[in-house]
């Protein structure tokens, strides 16, 4: 549907806009705006001019104290009317208004609908209604006036309420724009783009994820295995070769420097992803990790159940990076992983028992770390007073996938 | 006839150009491998039809790539508590480790691998492993022991460095000799500083090298 608001309808061929249900959603819309303006405005009339209500210094800003508190009722109401002419509005989730200027902003237009916006909805809808209706009456009242005189009027009648379409359409669709400048959750809208700017940040992560593991299946189905096929090939030539002859010699380099690469290869794939993660999950993957590092580290990772595939491998590489801060940094003998989740909250905390005086700034990986951690929505924080002991605490929410596969 | 030392040999390793050369290298050093298969049910398949020596498996396969291997190998060592199993694996992990040795009904006799696939380069080396696994034997990577050895242990930090490397030795699955050749000492040498281990670990000292294997194992895995 193209046509989004009253004044683009007002804008299509005639018989279009008042084949339309625009027109009758207009007129819809400013009725359910007079009905209870007035139904208020002539109550307080009323009470203010009652005989017994002479009383009228105390009952006026009882009123007024009313009006400004029931600021927050006819916004909702507004947005609710709203939604006649902007199907396409989200339905109104009631939550309390943020901020005390925004209140103030209901509340004047509270109290702003009550006083004078129902009177100009009213008198343009009675003006554009007055012609055709008075003349309709006219021709019914004047029957006297003779049939050809009394069927003209009522052509002219029927030719004006089509007309009358235009002004209604039009000054509700200036009266819906102010409505929703004003009361519009404009906080919604950000909240929406939050969500998905989220989503979108998760699935990059996703993307980089599965291009890790397409690019570790490659390395391993691929130069892995040429690699160690080469490896056997020149340890079997190595066999037939005389001891000591020169080509044993050239055999044994070039099978020692195959062996070199396939070692590199395999740190190399294990940093693109690592297979026991996948396998095992984080517990098995940290104490691997942790079995690796020259340092001694003791592990503590108890978690209920397999994380989100983003957020274990985020962690996994955090707390990698925390053990080589140990091994390069702190000169600690001695390292603890212990790994939690607290109400959805994995809590992950690496101690050496070192120098300390870790700075984010003194370009250690911790930037790295914290950037590894912000990715999944986590935080990072360090105490590392100098002198030790140096305590890393990695925190990442875990309360929804934040994958979406 | 076979000859002494024959295996009867399943392989199991999804690529191709390396399954070729693992069949040759095996069929280097006088064994016949009687399946060469290139995932997990055609291994088990394979065990069923063949009733190997042993079965030299890669731990990831196809179709999931992950892990399928391993778990072929630890289910046919729960179903053939006789069958040797050698398990080859990109990377070697405590975790994998861990549980190959935990596999099988409790105190498994059959010999149990767990190498590094680099490993298969140095042939001689892995021929050997293969048979020591299929005399029952246990072989354990370097790198597992060596990660093992790194975990926090107060009681190993009491053995002389000396100790320690036959320890790892010891762990790895190797025999007295095999120790004593690689230290070049004496094999009453290598007997001395196992006694001395087993003391200091309180572990009970055990003749028999299979066991000798499990206990430290078990113990540096504790």
């Amino acid at each position: 549907m193209g046509i989004r608001t009253a004044w683009q309808a007002i804008a299509q061929s005639p018989r279009r806009f008042l084949a339309s249900s625009w027109p009758w959603r207009s007129l819809a819309y400013l009725l359910a705006g007079i009905a209870p303006s007035a139904v208020v405005a002539i109550g307080v009339l009323a009470l203010v001019t009652a005989p017994a209500g002479r009383a009228a210094p105390v009952v006026l800003p009882l009123v007024a104290v009313a009006l400004l508190l029931s600021g927050p009722v006819v916004a909702r109401y507004e947005r609710w009317r709203l939604r006649l002419l902007e199907p396409g509005l989200e339905p109104d989730r009631w939550r309390p208004t943020r901020g005390a200027g925004r209140r103030a902003l209901e509340a004047g237009y509270g109290v702003v609908c009550v006083v004078a916006l129902w009177l100009i909805d009213l008198a343009v809808v009675a003006l554009s209604l007055l012609l055709p209706a008075g003349l309709t009456l006219t021709a019914l009242r004047s029957a006297d006036a003779g049939g050809g005189a009394q069927a003209a009027m009522l052509a002219a009648a029927a030719l004006l309420l089509p007309l009358a379409a235009y002004p209604v359409t039009a000054w509700a669709g200036a009266r819906s724009a102010l409505a929703r400048a004003i009361l519009a959750h404009r906080e919604l809208e950000l909240d929406e783009r939050l969500v998905e700017v989220t989503h979108s940040r998760a699935r990059l992560v996703d993307a980089f994820e599965l291009e890790r593991r397409r690019i570790e299946r490659d390395l391993h189905d691929g130069a892995q295995q040429r690699l160690v096929a080469l490896t056997v090939a020149l340890g079997l030539a190595r066999i037939d070769l005389a001891p000591g002859s020169e080509a044993a010699t050239q055999v044994d380099a070039a099978h020692e420097q195959a062996k070199v690469a396939l070692a590199e290869l395999r740190e190399l794939i294990r940093g693109v992803h690592p297979q026991v993660l996948t396998d095992r999950g984080l517990p098995a993957a940290v104490d691997d990790a942790a079995g690796r590092s020259p340092v001694r580290v003791a592990t503590d990772v108890v978690l209920p159940r397999r994380l989100p595939p983003g957020i274990e491998v985020a962690a996994y590489f955090a707390v990698c990076e925390a053990l080589a801060n140990v091994a390069k940094h702190s000169r600690a003998t001695r390292a603890s992983v212990r790994g939690r989740l607290v109400d959805d909250l994995l809590v992950l905390e690496v101690r050496d028992d070192g120098v300390g005086g870790a700075d984010p700034a003194g370009g250690s990986g911790l930037i790295g770390l914290a950037d590894r951690v912000a990715v999944v929505d986590g935080r990072l924080l360090l105490s590392s007073p100098p002198g030790g002991p140096t305590l890393v605490r990695v925190e990442i929410p875990c309360g929804q996938p934040v994958t979406s596969g | 006839m076979r000859p002494a030392g024959h295996l009867r040999i399943v392989l199991a390793e999804d690529g191709v150009l390396l399954r070729e050369g693992l069949s040759e290298l095996l069929r280097r050093f006088g064994h016949t491998v009687v399946a060469a298969v290139g995932d997990a049910p055609a291994l088990t398949a394979a065990v069923e039809a063949e009733a190997p020596d042993i079965v030299v498996t890669d731990v990831r396969m196809p179709p999931g790539f992950s892990d399928e291997g391993l778990r072929a190998a630890l289910a046919l060592r729960a179903t053939h508590p006789s069958l040797a199993v050698l398990v080859l694996s990109q990377y070697v992990e405590q975790t994998y480790a861990a549980e190959l040795l935990d596999a099988g009904p409790g105190g498994a006799t059959a010999g149990v691998g767990y190498l590094l696939k680099d490993r298969v380069g140095d042939v001689a080396e892995f021929a050997e492993a293969v048979s020591r696994v299929a005399a029952g034997g246990t072989v354990i990577d370097p790198e597992v022991v060596r990660q093992l050895l790194r975990r926090r242990r107060d009681p190993l930090e009491r053995l002389t460095p000396r100790e320690r490397e036959v320890l790892a030795l010891m762990a790895e699955g190797w025999s007295n000799g095999a120790i004593a050749r690689t230290l070049v000492v004496t094999e009453a040498a290598v007997a001395k500083h196992i006694n001395g281990i087993l003391a200091k670990l309180d572990l009970p000292p055990a003749t028999d090298d299979h066991r000798r294997v499990r206990a430290v194992l078990a113990y540096l895995r504790a």
